[in-house]
Formats: structure tokens, sequence, C-alpha cells
């Protein structure tokens, strides 16, 4: 499958009709597409429009708390012995993750274009209490999906999203989790199409969304390039971020994609390991092409084309696809996605918590497991960037369950 | 275009007009609740009263589908259901049944994983007419539309309450066989339209196109067959008969009654269609 170009920007997908290379499209019933085509109109006129675009900059000023620090972790890179670890810390935006970022960008999006009613779907739980937080803040009704395994598992961010005034519908259907989750918004969205905004948590789904998330994300990576200029007059040697569907990465990726010199890792959730069928959520590592939830995109699936259930002790990466975006750049060679295990996750969220003080979400520490992996192998003097992207307060209890502790 | 072979749809629409009668339409889901019955529901439709059938491929994720069909997708799955066995079940329908139309219906990834060309090359071969594909919009026909119409098979559209005057050219512009006009916003099985918004909704597409207009969701009994077929050129009804077979199983199996009770319901549905226009 790899296209093995040498591309003059890998910054312009996607094209018109939302692809990049073979990936992407808008694979959604009739019923919505012309609600598709009126979303990337109007998101392209908002795009464009200065009004719109200070109008988030300045609520994430003095909301979101923008700009995130770029912290560097000198006790975690002296315990390593090797590398310079720097972390982006989207833990300390408002919410508590980098969910907030779109969650800010699609709320003006959906008030531009008159809906007045947002759902979403969530995994983890983040991306509904960002979704339910901006929803609080402009006044809007919010209808949360969230598999009832998830509901389970993440029980913390399920109240926090009922205090912010929003409805939480565990699903049943399938496994529970977050593929689940979305299966159900959609439904939703099907049967409201007219008064509904649906508040996509990830940079997948139908077009215009991923290129939409992503742009919104971006924030994370322009910060990160001035940030680091700043403390070390150069670009980093190694950009380390954590993928589920990907929104996070690709935020901190895509301003980076045309800096050959800046090498660049996506961290997979290897669960169980690669070598348990159906024991991992590492689509691009395990997975091949296929066509859900409005994109093609590399997908876990059996023979037969039928979507599996995947596994990660992390809900939010628990989803057996990946934004469209991901899977170009995983087969141009670009971006290098390797696996981190459950147990890996847990190490480096151990790790990080007593060398640094800082809990990370699970998701997170799928990234932080690789900077592990890799900085020992590194010359002092080399630079990584690892995208902090949430905290891991939520996760308190999963940790405390897995270690024996009852909390 | 006047050489093209008239196909089965054609012919069958063609007969029924006729008549003076609207068809009905019925969808089951291949291999459900095992491969066996699915196969013997089938054969037994055109008996009961069916004019066209869908056969529905089940997925693992069916994202417009209500909890109906989402059970009957699960039921076949567990019970082994494959790209393969629902071909080889459209092959040993034909060899008894040259003349009843079958459309599969279903979502994209499964026929993408099995091969676009061998896909619409196989179920050709095994006398499959038309498709009805839910995630493939007109902007990705080169996905399926064309190969599929390249191969002799009609690619079915849905028209929804969403398509507007704007939209109906783009969806209608590759479609053949007949037009599938989805009555309510919202997945199978829950909501059903009234009669009146259906007829004012089936002239606006026939303002746009030749095919005949076919109306489904939420049609459960033959009451409601017979008001739609008063507006429409054929009624399609799913849901409810995946209820029957769910309804007849016991410990989740096949039993004496799964195939009448699904037959009997058709032949409410047939009577309440040849109502409709009475």
């Amino acid at each position: 499958m790899k296209e093995a170009t040498t591309l003059n920007s890998y910054r312009t997908g996607p094209d018109e009709r939302g692809h990049f290379g073979i990936f992407g499209g808008r694979y959604v019933a009739e019923t919505l597409m012309p609600l598709i085509l009126e979303l990337d109109q109007a998101y392209e006129a908002a795009k464009a429009d200065p009004a719109f675009q200070g109008e988030l900059k300045a609520l994430h000023a003095t909301y979101t708390g923008r700009p995130s620090p770029l912290y560097f972790a000198e006790r975690l890179s002296a315990h390593l012995g090797g590398a310079k670890i720097y972390l982006k810390r989207e833990e300390l935006n408002h919410t508590g993750s980098h969910k907030i970022n779109h969650g800010l960008g699609q709320i003006l999006l959906a008030r531009r274009m008159g809906k007045t009613r947002i759902i979403a779907e969530t995994g983890a739980g983040q991306h509904g209490v960002a979704s339910a937080t901006v929803c609080a803040r402009f006044g809007y009704p919010c209808e949360v999906y969230m598999g009832a395994t998830d509901v389970e598992r993440q029980k913390p961010n399920v109240f926090r999203m009922e205090l912010l005034g929003a409805e939480v519908h565990p699903v049943t259907a399938g496994n529970g989790t977050l593929k689940d989750a979305m299966n159900e918004a959609m439904r939703d969205w099907v049967t409201n199409v007219e008064t509904t905004y649906y508040m996509i948590g990830t940079a997948a789904g139908p077009h215009p969304y991923p290129a939409m998330v992503r742009d919104f994300q971006s924030v994370i990576g322009n910060e990160t390039r001035e940030q680091i200029m700043a403390a070390e007059g150069r670009l980093p040697d190694l950009v380390i971020a954590a993928v589920g569907g990907g929104s996070n990465a690709i935020g901190i990726f895509h301003p980076f994609l045309d800096d050959p010199d800046v090498r660049i890792v996506g961290v997979e959730a290897g669960g169980h390991g690669m070598q348990v069928y159906n024991g991992h959520a590492a689509s691009l590592n395990g997975g091949k092409p296929g066509v859900l939830h409005g994109n093609r995109t590399y997908l876990l699936q059996d023979d037969d084309g039928q979507i599996l259930e995947g596994h990660s002790i992390s809900a939010g990466l628990d989803y057996p696809g990946i934004g469209p975006e991901h899977s170009w750049l995983s087969d141009t060679g670009r971006v290098t996605y390797v696996p981190a295990t459950d147990q890996e996750a847990l190490d480096a969220f151990q790790t990080l918590t007593k060398v640094e003080g800082i809990i990370p979400a699970l998701e997170s520490a799928h990234a932080v497991a690789e900077a592990i992996k890799r900085a020992p192998t590194m010359a002092k003097d080399e630079i990584i960037v690892v995208n902090l992207s949430g905290r891991g307060d939520k996760d308190v209890f999963t940790v405390g369950k897995i270690l024996g502790v009852d909390l | 275009m006047s050489s093209l072979p008239v196909t089965r749809i054609d012919a069958r629409l063609a007969k029924l007009k006729t008549e003076g009668r609207a068809a009905l339409v019925t969808f089951v889901t291949a291999g459900d609740p095992d491969a066996e019955t699915s196969l013997s529901i089938l054969k037994a439709l055109p008996g009961a009263g069916a004019d066209i059938i869908e056969f529905g491929m089940p997925f693992s994720d069916p994202m417009a589908e209500g909890p109906p069909i989402q059970a009957a997708d699960i039921r076949a799955l567990a019970a082994g259901q494959t790209m393969v066995k629902t071909l080889e079940q459209v092959r040993a329908f034909r060899a008894g049944d040259n003349e009843t139309p079958i459309v599969l219906m279903g979502y994209y990834n499964p026929i993408y994983i099995y091969g676009v060309e061998r896909f619409v090359t196989d179920a050709k071969a095994a006398g499959v007419d038309g498709l009805i594909v839910v995630d493939l919009p007109p902007e990705e026909d080169e996905e399926l539309c064309l190969p599929a119409i390249r191969a002799g098979i009609s690619f079915i559209r849905l028209a929804t309450p969403t398509s507007d005057d704007k939209r109906l050219p783009v969806l209608l512009r590759n479609s053949s066989g007949f037009v599938y006009y989805v009555s309510v916003l919202g997945v199978t099985g829950v909501k059903s339209a009234a009669a009146g918004d259906v007829a004012a909704a089936v002239a606006r597409i026939k303002a746009h196109t030749p095919l005949p207009v076919m109306v489904g969701f939420g049609v459960k009994t033959g009451e409601q067959a017979a008001a739609i077929a008063a507006h429409a050129d054929g009624v399609v009804v799913g849901s409810a008969l995946v209820n029957a077979v769910r309804d007849s199983l016991a410990d989740g199996k096949a039993t004496a009654a799964t195939v009448p009770a699904v037959t009997s319901l058709v032949a409410e549905l047939a009577s309440g269609v040849r109502r409709g226009r009475a």
C-alpha cells in the first residue's frame, strides 16, 4: 500500500471531495448528504471569516487558557538519560484535554449554522465533557452517546457531563464502546438532521470533519513551534502523540509535516499485544483499509469486512478506525505509527506521575511510553516533544482497580 | 440504449403496471436466523406475495438501521453469514425462480473487502438484479455504482425528505431500476409517514424521473401498506418482517413457525397492497 513518494507538501489535503490520497471521502446515508454539503460550505466561510477566527481566539485565551505551556520535563529527561523531553501541556486546558479546541470551534460553527441542538459521541468522556462544557457556555441542549462499558469505566466524566447539563445515553449495542456510541450518534443525526449539529470528537467521519477538526486542533502544533523556537532556538527532532481517532495527534503533527528534519511518531493502542487477535486497537499496525463512519481509512476488521471491536485499557483509544489523514500519512511514510501496550501505558502513567508530578490520561500515557523507549537511545542535545493531550484524574479509578487498590 | 436487455426489475414492474397495482417489496436479512432457514424464507417470499426481494447483506455496524434490523444483522453474523454465503443463497433461489428481482441491500465495507470487481461479477452471475448501498452517496459513484452498472446491475438510490429539488437530479443521475423513497427522517423500523406527505413526496420525485418510486420506512401492517400503495409504485417492508423472524425463534433458534411467520405477514401485506388502488 505504500505510495513511497516524496511530496512537495504534506499539508495541502484534502481535495475538495475530502480525499487524502485514497482515504477520507463522504460515505454517509443520503439523508445526511445535503447537510454535509451545507456544513462544508459553512465551515469554509467561517474559516475565512476574521470575526469567526477572532472570537475563537479570544475564547481560547480567556476560557480554554491558551496557549498551553510547553514544559521541559527535566526530571524525566534525566531519569531516562537521553534526549531532552518537552511536554505540550494540553492537559492544562479547561476541561482537562485537547478536546476543548475543536469543541469551541464546532459550537461557534453550529451557532453560525442556526442549529439548536448538539449531539456528540464519547469514549473516555473527554470529548463528551468538552461538548457538554461548550453547550453549557453557549446555552445549547446537549446529548452525549457513550458506550455502556465506557460509562462504567469513566464514571467521573459521566457525572461531570451530567453536572454540565448534558444528557448521557449509555449505548449497549456491540461491546458498548466508542464505535457503538458513534453508530448511535449517527442514528440520532439521521433522525434529527434538520435541527441538530453532530459534534464529532475526532479527526474522522465524513468530509469536512477530518479537515475541520484538524484545523481546530492545529493550534497545538502552531503554538509548539513558537514555544520550542523560543526555548531552544530550533525545531524538535521528534514529535510524539497518541492516536485513537487521532485529533490531538493531527493537531500537533500537521504544522510540522513539511519540516523533513522533524521525525513524527503516532502511538496506537497496542492493548494486550499485537499478536492477540482483536486484543488491541491499533488500526494502522493491525488493520486494513475499509469504509466506516463516513470515511475510508484503516480499520480493524475480519476477512469478511465486519468491523472488530478492538481493545485498549484506554477508553479514548478503544476505536477500530483512525482519522483518514493519518492513514494517508502512514502510507506515504511521513509519519511512523507504532503500538504501545496496555502495560507500557500503565508503566508510563506511573513513571510520569512519580517523576514529574503530572498524572497523564491513559491515552496520553501511550505517547509517554514511546518517549520512554526512545529517549535513552537519543543524544542529550536532541529534543523530543510529547503531546500530553489529557490529564489522568478520570483514570485514577481504572488504574487503581488494575493495581489492586479498592477506591 | 434501446439495445439493453430488459432487466428482471423492469419486466416485473412493467407487468405490475399492466395489472394496475403497486409492488410489494420485502426486505429480509441474509442468514437470519441461520443460512438454511434464511434460504427457505427467500424461496417462500414470491409465493406469499412478494414482488421484489431486498436481501440484506448483514454488517456489524448498520448505521442507518433501527433496532430490528440491527438485531437481524447480529443474528445472521453470529450464525456465520458471509458475503460468499449470501451470494450462494441468491444463486440457489435463482435456480428455482428466474423472474422475481433480487436487490442486495447493505453497507459498502463488506463489498469493498470482497473486492468491487469480483463482487459485481459474482453478484451478476448469481442472479442479483440491483444494489442498494446505504453509505454510498452519488458523490462516491466511482466506487461501486459505475462498476455495477457496467456489470449490468441496477443501482438503486434512496431519496429522503432532505432530498430537495436541487439534490434530486444529483442522486438520480446514475440510478436505475426504481427509486426507494425513505419516507421519514430516521432509522429503519421506528416512525412511519403520513399518507398525505407520501403522496406529495412521490409527486415531487416523479417530476425528476421516469423511474417507479417505492416507499418504505415504518410500514408494519396490511392497512399501512394499502395506504401507501394508493400513492406509490410500491411499498417496502423490512423491519416488521425481521421482527416476525425474531418473534418466531426459541432460544435464538429457528422453529417450525419461523418461515410461516414471515409468509403470513407477507400475505397480509400483499393483500393490503392489492387493496391500495381498489
